[in-house]
Formats: structure tokens, sequence, C-alpha cells
């Protein structure tokens, strides 16, 4: 009785809550914390999204639509063979530790991000540059091997971010960068804390004094947080199914956006039966796209037919390319040789959408007589090792979060084995064509090819299932890159 | 009856205590200082070479266990050239025989190694993440105890009453219950309904003691019924046992009163049982740690282990799988030293 006497008063004692101000304080809350705050040494996403836009800014910016804008580039010019481009940089823009930002900075990340002892995670979107030429401190040329056509929407990612020679080598622990917020600490395990940078160059559009990242893993204890308001928004929500009670709840916004993750069941098209296109058409004609976002993903998610995001400007749906159509799959499998049926495996991670995903992919290939087998795979340490490294496997399910990277289908050593010139070839061109409207033509074309040659199976785009209270602005409801651009954020209160 | 088996707790009773039949036989009745000494000797030996195997046996394991940690860190899109970059950065590309001594050597003179994934000292991550899981397992077992004793000496003196029925309703569904569960339950009743605590995180010491206590104190009780609930078994029948000695039945004779013969006589020698039981659980308390710093979502080691193992951080596995295990061989030694004290027997056997 004691005991519980005492339980009492401590509970009283602690259960203080503190008087609200005018709020210029920002929880988000994220499911895995980033191993690190340098976003131009290792690839976890959750790396970008701390610092992208908050801590590190590059020469320009993707938007919430996905479009190129000038960041600390206020204009560039191209030369008309694509080979040289000139940046004007801002003036006044400084560091987070004082010292000033000029074109030198600029050359200094570049070389480093593409130095052989780099450990860039996307070295291969500096592999064109030939030379970087800093004529004065505000102009940086830069001069490529080859054209380049994605080459703006390279720089502004993670990756490219400018960071400064005397700070670059401990950026990972205690970030510098010239972004409008300043990193102030980091309890490992539990949050980041960040705090308005004073200096920064366009200060008035900053409206948060503090910002918080609070890693919460467990998709119930991301709810309770929300829901205790321990936690203010939830940019990318784990729990699908408790997503639909918060959209009916007035005091939060739930939105559900598309991230740049596009689901698919790779196949290992070197290997039989998969070598046979008929026998991957079938596989496709057998899902039920539909069917299969409500029980992977409660509903949430774009379905798609091919590999690219729709948050792209040249995105083109081509979910009707191989639709679904049992009948037609079984008469490909009986064409292709398997009329008795056919045994293959499917290699799942533990993620629920990728799990759930192959138990429903499962159901869906017994119709048509082919029976799968599920083989969890841990992912992401068993996955890279066997299925992404040795390709040993049949059938995959993972979904592929970079931006823009159709291109993956076009490399040799990739984990699908797929092999096709003529997309190589269109691929090719497309990273060589500067002009907008004819590269999106040939990624348009890409889809195309892809949509109807079935190299793996296309099933959705990874929703973005965004959770904040009511009264925040600004946050993105779609992510064309991964990042919590916090820059313009604010309560309306 | 439920309780413990009746050959543990024959094992178990002072007759034939452990501690003695631990020291050959002609050592028994030499003075406290001497064997304390000797007891200390013994387990500290036996602590470095357990450790050593400890460190054997995990390093094997992590070398057999699929997964590349560069991999891992520089994700899909990396080239083959940068991938062999971060290796050798990392020490990764040196023969498995170098890298084990390597680590040895570095423990040896203090040095835990860097996190992979983390780039930072070990020491100083394991450090900020002792913050949390000692205090949390501390907690854990204070409340554990606090409970369970007195609910299990209760129960055993009105056995059948309505005290020990209840009792025993309790330790069924605490035993039945897992923890995690029950912390789930604490979040949606204490924080999401009532809003009296966080539902999850830890502020860090630098808060306060109020508000980190605050954010301690659902999974410490979360982690504790459990263990309380086998606890208070443990003492319910050592109590009875204990109740139907012969001495106790002498001391009654004698006229004693009830009160004061549970309190000299049979609480006492009724702890050394439930001494043994508290020792094997506090494992368990670091072990459960894992789950419920996942559920409240608390920075401490089991979190830390849990994520260094998706991360394939392998420095950090490794010696977060020795400090636990130092740690449980630590805490066993100690539970010895505590017969020692609660036992006088022991003590004026000089």
């Amino acid at each position: 009785m004691t005991k519980r006497l005492l339980t009492a008063a401590l509970l009283l004692s602690v259960s203080v809550i503190p008087a609200f101000a005018a709020k210029t304080s920002l929880v988000v809350g994220m499911p895995i914390e980033p191993p690190g705050l340098d976003p131009t040494v290792a690839a976890p996403v959750a790396i970008r999204e701390v610092t992208l836009a908050n801590l590190y800014e590059g020469l320009v910016r993707i938007d919430r639509n996905g479009k190129v804008q000038p960041l600390l580039a206020k204009s560039w010019e191209v030369s008309p063979d694509g080979l040289t481009y000139t940046f004007r940089l801002q003036d006044g823009v400084k560091f987070h530790d004082g010292t000033a930002f000029d074109s030198a900075d600029v050359k200094f990340a570049f070389d480093r991000a593409r130095d052989p002892k780099s450990t860039n995670a996307q070295k291969q979107i500096f592999a064109p540059i030939d030379t970087i030429e800093t004529p004065d401190p505000a102009t940086v040329v830069i001069k490529l091997k080859n054209p380049s056509g994605n080459f703006l929407t390279y720089l502004g990612w993670g990756d490219a971010v400018i960071v400064a020679p005397e700070t670059a080598a401990s950026n990972a622990a205690n970030p510098v960068g010239t972004g409008p917020f300043k990193f102030k600490s980091w309890t490992r395990g539990d949050r980041v804390e960040l705090t308005k940078n004073p200096d920064y160059w366009q200060k008035d559009k900053v409206k948060l004094d503090t910002v918080t990242f609070r890693f919460i893993s467990d998709a119930q204890a991301q709810v309770a947080a929300l829901r205790a308001g321990d936690v203010d928004a939830f940019p990318n929500l784990g729990a699908p199914e408790l997503f639909a009670e918060f959209q009916k709840d007035s005091r939060f916004k739930a939105v559900a956006g598309n991230t740049e993750g596009e689901t698919v069941a790779g196949m290992n098209n070197a290997k039989k039966p998969f070598d046979d296109v008929r026998v991957r058409r079938a596989l496709m004609h057998a899902i039920d796209r539909k069917t299969l976002i409500e029980g992977a993903y409660s509903g949430f998610g774009t379905p798609i037919g091919s590999f690219f995001s729709p948050n792209h400007p040249a995105y083109v749906d081509m979910t009707g390319a191989v639709p679904y159509d049992v009948e037609k799959a079984k008469a490909l499998l009986k064409e292709a040789g398997h009329g008795n049926g056919l045994s293959i495996t499917i290699k799942a991670p533990q993620m629920a959408y990728a799990s759930r995903s192959a138990e429903l992919i499962s159901a869906m290939l017994a119709e048509v007589g082919v029976e799968l087998k599920i083989v969890p795979t841990e992912f992401p340490a068993k996955w890279i090792e066997e299925v992404f490294k040795n390709k040993d496997y049949d059938v995959t399910i993972v979904s592929h979060t970079e931006p823009l990277d159709i291109d993956i289908f076009a490399r040799d050593s990739y984990y699908f084995n797929y092999k096709n010139d003529t997309f190589k070839q269109l691929i090719a061109d497309a990273a060589k064509t500067t002009d907008e409207k004819a590269r999106f033509e040939k990624y348009a074309q890409a889809q195309k090819i892809l949509a109807e040659d079935v190299p793996a199976l296309f099933l959705f785009q990874l929703p973005k299932l965004g959770v904040w209270n009511a009264k925040v602005k600004g946050l993105w409801e779609n992510s064309p890159i991964p990042v919590n651009d916090v820059t313009e954020v604010s309560w309306t209160e | 009856m439920a309780g413990t088996s009746p050959a543990m707790t024959e094992r178990l009773h002072w007759v034939d205590h452990p501690l003695t039949a631990l020291l050959p036989t002609r050592e028994r009745g030499t003075g406290q200082p001497e064997l304390m000494l000797r007891l200390i000797l013994s387990r500290l030996i036996s602590l470095v070479v357990t450790l050593l195997f400890v460190s054997l046996a995990i390093f094997l394991i992590l070398e057999v266990l699929p997964g590349d940690p560069a991999a891992i860190m520089l994700g899909t899109a990396a080239r083959e050239d940068t991938l062999a970059a971060l290796r050798q950065e990392l020490g990764l590309d040196r023969p498995a025989l170098l890298r084990y001594l390597q680590w040895i050597g570095g423990i040896l003179q203090g040095d835990l190694g860097t996190s992979i994934t983390y780039k930072m000292p070990v020491s100083t991550l394991v450090a900020e993440r002792m913050n949390v899981t000692l205090p949390l397992s501390l907690l854990a077992i204070l409340i554990s105890t606090a409970l369970a004793l007195p609910l299990g000496v209760a129960a055993a003196a009105r056995r059948d009453g309505p005290v020990d029925r209840a009792v025993l309703v309790f330790s069924q569904l605490g035993v039945a219950v897992p923890n995690f569960w029950i912390g789930l339950l604490f979040i949606l009743f204490f924080s999401t309904w009532l809003g009296w605590f966080p539902a999850g995180g830890f502020p860090g010491w630098n808060a306060g003691i109020g508000p980190a206590l605050q954010a301690l104190l659902l999974p410490a009780v979360a982690l504790a019924l459990p263990q309380a609930a086998v606890l208070t078994r443990v003492t319910r029948s050592a109590t009875l046992e204990v109740i139907g000695a012969d001495f106790v039945r002498t001391a009654r004779a004698k006229g004693v009163d009830k009160g004061s013969t549970l309190r000299r006589h049979v609480v006492p020698n009724a702890l050394i049982p439930v001494t043994t039981i508290l020792g094997l659980q506090l494992s368990f308390f670091f072990g459960g740690a894992i789950l419920v710093e996942n559920v409240f979502n608390l920075p401490g080691l089991g979190r830390l282990a849990y994520q260094a193992l998706n991360q394939r951080d392998l420095v950090v596995i490794k010696d977060i799988v020795l400090i636990f295990s130092g740690l449980v061989i630590v805490v066993n030694f100690i539970v010895d030293v505590g017969y020692a004290i609660l036992d006088p027997r022991l003590r004026s056997r000089a």
C-alpha cells in the first residue's frame, strides 16, 4: 500500500504540463534514425530526411512538385552542346560556423565527392564531370565529358550538397551547412534537435525556431506519439491500417501522397523460366494490383505498370499494358510449356508491405497454377547478400526508393539480370539529351518497353502516408526526393 | 498448488547450501574474509575465461552471418569501387584473425572501437545508452521486489486465504502476459487516454530527474510485472516450506507469536531461494529491456543492439554482447556474495 501511495505521489509530482506559448517549435517523427548526418558519404534515406534543405543546401533544390529551382546558385547557363554549366552563386551566404560560402566550396564539395577514396553513394552522378573552374568567388564553371540530361536534377540530391573544407570530415557527427537550421544536438536513439540559423541568407522565409526529429520505429508507438501530442507530424507513418482513423479526426491532417518508391517483384531474367517473356507476362496478367494494394497497404498506393514515379513529369500510366487477366495468364503459361503448373520461390523481406504483398501474390499466382513459395529474407543484410549481390533467387520483392532510377534496368550487373539492348540504348540517349521535352519523350518510350517486356512485376508506388497536426502548414504531401524540408513550415495559430 | 518444484527448493535449502558446495570440502568453515577473497578470485577468473569464449563465439557467428556493412551503408546504387573504398576505410578487408586480435587488443587497452554506422566511439555510445538501460533495469528490479516479497509472504502466511487466492490470480496473469503487450496497454491507457505520461521516448537526464523518471516509470512497471509474478510464486513457496520446518514449530511451541516467527525465523530463511531467482531474473531484465525499449522507444542498450544488428554494425554488436555477458556474470557473482550476507550461519562459521 505504501508503495502504491509512493507511486501516486511520484505521478503527481512529475505530470506537471508546461504552459503553451505561441508555437515556433516542431517535432517531426521518423521511423528510422539516420546512421550519421552527412548525406554525401552514405545512402540511407533517413540521413536526407533530416539534413537535406534543413541543414545543407545544394546549388539547386528540388521543390515539392519535383521541379528544379535555384538555391545556392541563383542562376545558371548551359552551353548549346550541353557540356558547359555556368553557375552564378548567391551572395552573402555563410556556413553555420561563420565562414563565407563561395565558389571554392562548390569545387571542394564536388571534388571530394568524385575522389577515388570518396564513399559517396551516388558517385555516378559526378562521373560526367571533366573540370570544375572557379573564375571568381561567385561563379562556378563545370565542364562535362559528355552531356548529362539530368545533371541539374542530380545537383538537387542530398549526395550533392555543398560542404566546407574546414568541416566536411566531421559532418557525420557535427553537421555544418548553409541551411536555414543549425545542428544543436543528437541524443542517439531518440532525437536530433535543430535551431534556427540567425544568419540564414533568406531568413524571412523561416518561421520555426526549433525543429526536433524524433525516431520511433514501432508503428503502434508512432500512432501513440501523434495522439498523445508528443510528435506534431509524421510525414511517413508506418501504420497504414490506422491511417484512415487519422483522416476522420479533425485534429489531424492526413494525406496519402506518393514516394519515389516503386514496389516491384523483380525476377531473375537470366534464369529459367523467367528468361521467357511469355512466363513473365503471364505472371503479370495474374496479378490484380487493386486487391494487392488493398491487402498490402490498406488501399493506399498508386498502381504502376512500369518503373517510373507518378511524381515525375515524364510519368506515363502503363497499368493497362499487361492488365489483370487470369485466362490470358493461363493461356500464356500453357503456350510456354508450363500448362501443368510451375513451382517457384519468392525471397521476401520482413517489411510489412513486402511480406504482405508476397502472400497476396502467392495466392494470386495459385489461381493460374503457379506455386509460389515464400522464403523470408532479412532486409537489408541478407537480401543485399543473396539477392542483390549473388543473384541467388527466382522472384523477390522490394521498393526502389531512389528518384529517377529507371536506368537500373539498363545496368548489366543489376540483380534483375535483365538484358535489352534497345532499352539500354534508349536510356543512354536519354541521359545525354539536354532538351527536356526530347528527354521526357525517351523516358516515355523506355517506360513502355519495360511495361511490355515485364522484367519485374510492376505493382504499386509506395505511398507517403503523412499525418500532422491540422494547425501545421507547409509540409510536403508527396516526396519527389527523400527530404523533410521544413524551411517554410509554420503553425497557423 | 502451483509454485517452484519441490526439487528446486530442496536443492537450495540451507542444509545443502550452494556456496559451501562450491568450495573444496576442507575449506568449509574457514574464516569469512579468506572465504570471500577466494570466492571473488575464482569468480574473476571465470569472468575472464567466459568473456574470452563469448568474444570468440560472437566473432565467429558474425563472420558467417550474411551481410556486408559497406553494402548496407551505401545502398543499391553504389559502385563497386566505392564499396571497396568504404571496406578499406572500415578495415573490413583485413584477415579475420587480425581483426579478432585487434578487437581484443583494443578492449584490453580500454578501446571498444568505433561504430561503423554512427562513426563515433562505441564507449561513448554505450555510456549514453547505459544511462537509460541501467536505471530502467534497476527501477524494474525495485518494483518487482517491492511487489513480490510482501505479496509472497502474505500469501504464504494465510495459505488458501483470500490474499493467497488474489496473489495466485496476479501471478498467473503476470506469467502469462508478455511485457511488451503490457507496455502497449500502458501506453494506450496512461499516455493516449489519460495523458499522464509521454507515449515513449526519453528526454535525457539533462531535462531533470522528474521528466526522466516519468519516461522510465511505465516501461519499468511493464518490465517488472512478469518478473514480479514469478518472484511472488517463489517467495510464497519458499516461505511455505520454511513455515513447515521443525524449528518454526519449535519456535511457536516456545511461545513466540506468529508475527515474530514470520519476521525473525521464516522470512530470513526463505530469502535464500528468492535471491537465487532474483539473480537469474536480472539477465531477464536486460533481455526484456530490448523489447520494452522498442515499445517505449527508449534509447537504451537494447535498442542499440537491435539497431546495430539490422545495420550489421559489427563493432557495436560485438561489444554489446560482450557487455551483456559481463553484466550477467557480475550479477551472478553479486548474488553469490549476497548469500553470505543473508545467511548468518556462513558468517559465524569461523
